[in-house]
């Protein structure tokens, strides 16, 4: 076994990157991969809320990094799904306390006992990125139909672009196809025509996604939410599958990317 | 051991500018971190702005330092150089490539201002990043809303312009500004500043030059 490891990033905050890693985590686990997430976000961690992991914590990211644990202590494993870990962020530390080397040795030391590795990466472009950043392999940005996000999902694309870092894959979230009829939002053809990456997923809004996440049992595990579903074929996209779009606004998707897909 | 004199240390106003001297960049990036770590709580917490003299770098090489001295808790902000390519790969790297304080004169009269070079840009220029270049400016790909192109001279994209774009920077009223789609937040030449109007229907090539005191849009096809 030697584990991908995926960062998910966004430049913006409040987008759905801990959502995102908490579904697609689940999902992978679901399919029975081995999977551990990895909180980014030292400070303000709250991967462990989503998950409905909080009160496990004994150990923390910090605590390996500086010795105090071994990395096995730190990883709490979710009762659902016994294969799925999660290494907390340090909640009274700052940033600081990790270094891009840090994650890339953790990592490393993860790999050849896992499937998937999902790091959490806080907003911003700042050190909480450049440290979720250091170990990836495949970073997916999230971002939302909505001019600002968009922009700051430029900004990181163009940051990992100058680092000659592998090609991100793009997650539009939130998207309320009612709302991009009556042309109120960003469609997800404005969002790729201006960021021309591989859109990996496209995940409805959907006020289930928020019920979840305060009971800590992300809704990819529930069979027919459709943001659930939304999520889980995120997963099995990234395990090499070919899955259709969910039938949201996405029709002529499909004709872009066939023209415009070569483009850099 | 390496060589002491390859690494200068001055303090300015808003941090620490060290200069490297000349030799390979493995050479000079072995140096600078033996000096950090004679001295890391002198370096500890330091605002750095780096002259890495005619050093050609790529962004990898950059980024990688970066990382490095963030490491020892220094923040590497600024980049300065002689070279286009490193100054451009600052530039999309986020760092500063000017710093307030002037540089040393003999390093300046080294580049001089070259209006009929052309910076080469092959890919799409995207938010936060801010290109700059004495001469002219050619970018293979689109300008997003959030970049910024300056030139002395004259900007070519070949693709589309919605970001901010300036031409003739320092005063050239004869550059012009040429795109496939041309929606720029914001356009100048020389002084003269243009928003886009509300486009309606298709786009078409476009070259914009000052005619009678005015900007002026062409349509780059003829009929
Ligand atoms: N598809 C969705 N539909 C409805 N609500 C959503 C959706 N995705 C995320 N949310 C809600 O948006 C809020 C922000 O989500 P989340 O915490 O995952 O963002 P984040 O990018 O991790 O934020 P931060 O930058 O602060 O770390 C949460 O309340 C979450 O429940
Ligand atoms: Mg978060």
């Amino acid at each position: 076994m030697t584990a991908k490891v995926i960062t998910v990033t966004s430049g913006k905050g409040g987008v759905g990157k801990t959502t995102t890693v908490a579904n697609i985590a689940v999902a992978l686990a679901l399919g029975g991969k081995k999977v551990v997430c990895i909180d980014g976000d030292i400070g303000l961690r709250n991967l462990d809320v989503v998950m409905g992991l909080e009160n496990r914590i004994v150990y923390d990211i910090v605590d390996i990094v500086e010795g105090r644990c071994r990395t096995r202590q730190a990883m709490i494993r979710d009762k659902r799904l016994p294969e799925l870990f999660l290494i907390p962020a340090a909640q009274t530390r700052d940033k600081n306390a990790v270094s891009p080397s840090d994650m890339v040795r953790l990592c490393d030391e993860l790999r050849p006992e896992m499937d998937w590795i999902l790091i959490d990466s806080p907003a911003g472009i700042e050190r909480g990125f450049r440290n979720s950043i250091a170990a990836a392999d495949k970073i997916l940005i999230v971002t939302n139909p909505e001019m600002s996000a968009v922009r700051d999902a430029d900004r990181v694309i163009g940051l990992l672009e100058a680092e000659e870092k592998n090609s991100p894959s793009l997650i539009i979230n939130r998207l309320n196809p009612n709302l991009v009829k009556r042309g109120d939002m960003l469609s997800v053809d404005d969002v790729y025509d201006l960021l021309r990456i591989e859109v990996i997923g496209i995940v409805p809004e959907d006020e289930n996604v928020i019920v979840a996440s305060n009971k800590g049992a992300p809704l990819s595990m529930e069979a027919k939410a459709r943001a659930g579903q939304a999520f889980r074929n995120i997963a099995r996209r990234l395990n090499g599958e070919e899955v259709p779009f969910l039938d949201l606004d996405s029709h002529s998707l499909w004709d872009r990317i066939g023209k415009f897909g070569w483009r850099k | 051991m390496t060589d002491s004199t390859l690494i200068q240390i001055k303090g300015m106003r808003d941090g620490l500018l060290v200069s490297l001297g000349d030799a390979g960049w493995p050479v000079v990036q072995q140096a600078l971190i033996e000096r950090i770590e004679q001295q890391p709580a002198f370096f500890q917490g330091a605002r750095l702005a780096l002259d890495v003299g005619n050093q050609a770098l790529k962004s990898s090489e950059l980024s990688s330092l970066r990382d490095k001295l963030s490491e020892y808790g220094i923040m590497l902000w600024a980049i300065l150089s002689v070279s286009p390519v490193t100054e451009n790969t600052a530039q999309i790297l986020g760092l500063a490539t000017r710093v307030a304080k002037s540089r040393p004169a003999e390093a300046r009269t080294i580049k001089k201002s070259d209006e009929e070079s052309a910076l080469w840009v092959n890919k799409t220029v995207r938010s936060g990043t801010r290109i700059e270049h004495d001469g002219h400016i050619v970018v293979l790909g689109d300008v997003n809303p959030g970049a910024e192109i300056i030139a002395e001279g004259s900007i070519i994209v070949w693709g589309r312009i919605r970001g901010v774009v300036h031409a003739g920077a320092k005063g050239n009223q004869n550059a012009v500004v040429c795109a496939l789609d041309l929606s720029p937040t914001q356009l100048r030449i020389a002084e003269q500043i243009a928003v886009s109007p509300e486009r309606r229907g298709k786009s078409t090539p476009e070259v914009v030059r000052i005619k009678d005191g005015q900007l002026q849009a062409e349509s780059w096809i003829q009929g």
